[in-house]
């Protein structure tokens, strides 16, 4: 690595030396909780929509704390935050145009 | 035209970086976000198919959800050893950072056969595609004989989107393995390959699968041969970045394709 990618990474890690190590475990123990409490509603036997609607939740509040925590984006710059975060939501919403047509199979039969 | 050269009296100083890293995480993050469209799209492709299909199966029975319930943990556990890898690295910690790498590696393996055992069970059942190799003797009759005729979107979409995400596993576990061990762990990748290859049976996919662990073998060995390093916490944090990501895809994958299509008497 170039001296000066060096020099940065050596900063980021000084940074990181600062991070305690007790929220780690606070994170494993949220997400390791929220995964049980999706277990014991799948046994529950819920409807359909409000049980996706439930489990899509829970999986957004996992995925937030495993990128914040896990992977650092909490102690990143905002500009990085506001780059990734933006570009991968709005592309993967971009996906959601396909979901009518699913629907129209559903009712319509395929033609 | 002649060449020009242009020379300055600036001290070293570097310029600060656009985004407040290392080029190296930067282009990690780079790739993730491109790998979550290829997941995005298969999860998405699953939903449609699942919408679109009134008679979706519901193969998994509660010995299905403890299972895939293990395997998350063993996940999310994998997560919290990664990260007090990076902690120990920037620690400059190598040995305490090898162990709790290892300890990740361990994890991931788990997770890979746990996962393993849940497709051959299936594939026992009569889920199958095409392109598996057939079972010998009789033809499954189990409840999923005729799924695959019947709707093929579950097979051809769970097997698509279960098997990627199994083989990001798998490769993750040798690049953390590369990162620990360097070198030496080029004849421990090769033991896992004859491992797997000779321990299946030539009727599972995983007989043929095990060859992708040969071809990262050689891979491995072009890179450390061309580039031999050691490996700092840069490296280690860009490596974890790779294996939270995978397990950041399995938050979805699970829910989605496992309690959604429960089974529970």
């Amino acid at each position: 690595m170039e001296a000066y990618q060096q020099a940065i990474a050596e900063q980021v890690a000084e940074e990181q030396r600062h991070h305690g190590k007790a929220q780690f475990f606070w994170v494993w123990g949220a997400l390791l909780v929220m995964t049980a409490i999706e277990v014991y509603l799948t046994y529950k036997n819920m409807p359909p929509i409000r049980m996706l609607t439930i489990l899509m939740s829970l999986s957004l509040i996992k995925a937030a704390l495993i990128i914040g925590f896990f992977m650092h984006m909490k102690y990143e710059i905002s500009r990085m935050k506001w780059m990734t975060m933006c570009a991968l939501v709005i592309c993967l919403s971009l996906m959601l145009i396909f979901f009518p047509d699913a629907f129209r199979i559903l009712s319509l039969g395929a033609r | 035209m002649a060449d020009a050269t242009l020379t300055h009296d600036m001290p070293a100083a570097y310029e600060p970086s656009l985004f407040g890293t290392y080029s190296k995480k930067i282009g990690m993050w780079l790739f993730l976000m491109s790998d979550s469209l290829t997941f995005g799209a298969l999860l998405f492709a699953y939903s449609y198919g699942r919408i679109s299909t009134p008679h979706w199966p519901t193969p998994f029975h509660s010995e299905s959800i403890v299972n895939a319930t293990i395997m998350t943990a063993f996940l999310l556990t994998s997560s919290l050893t990664m990260v007090l890898a990076v902690r120990a690295a920037v620690n400059k910690d190598a040995k305490t950072q090898r162990l709790w790498l290892l300890a990740t590696m361990a994890c991931g393996m788990g997770f890979v056969i746990l996962h393993g055992r849940e497709w051959t069970k299936l594939i026992e059942e009569g889920l199958t595609l095409s392109v598996f190799p057939k079972l010998a003797g009789h033809p499954a009759t189990g409840e999923l004989a005729g799924v695959a005729q019947t709707v093929p979107q579950f097979p051809a979409t769970f097997f698509g989107l279960t098997g990627m995400h199994m083989l990001h596993v798998t490769l993750g576990v040798v690049y953390l393995g590369v990162v620990a061990l360097r070198r030496y762990f080029i004849p421990v990748l090769l033991f896992f390959w004859l491992t797997a290859w000779l321990g299946t049976p030539p009727t599972s996919p995983f007989h043929y699968g095990a060859h992708v662990l040969l071809l990262a073998a050689v891979i491995c060995s072009i890179v450390l041969w061309l580039k031999p390093k050691v490996y700092d916490s840069s490296d280690v944090e860009v490596a974890g970045l790779y294996w939270h990501f995978v397990d950041l895809v399995w938050m979805f994958i699970f829910p989605l394709v496992y309690l959604m299509s429960a089974k529970i008497l």
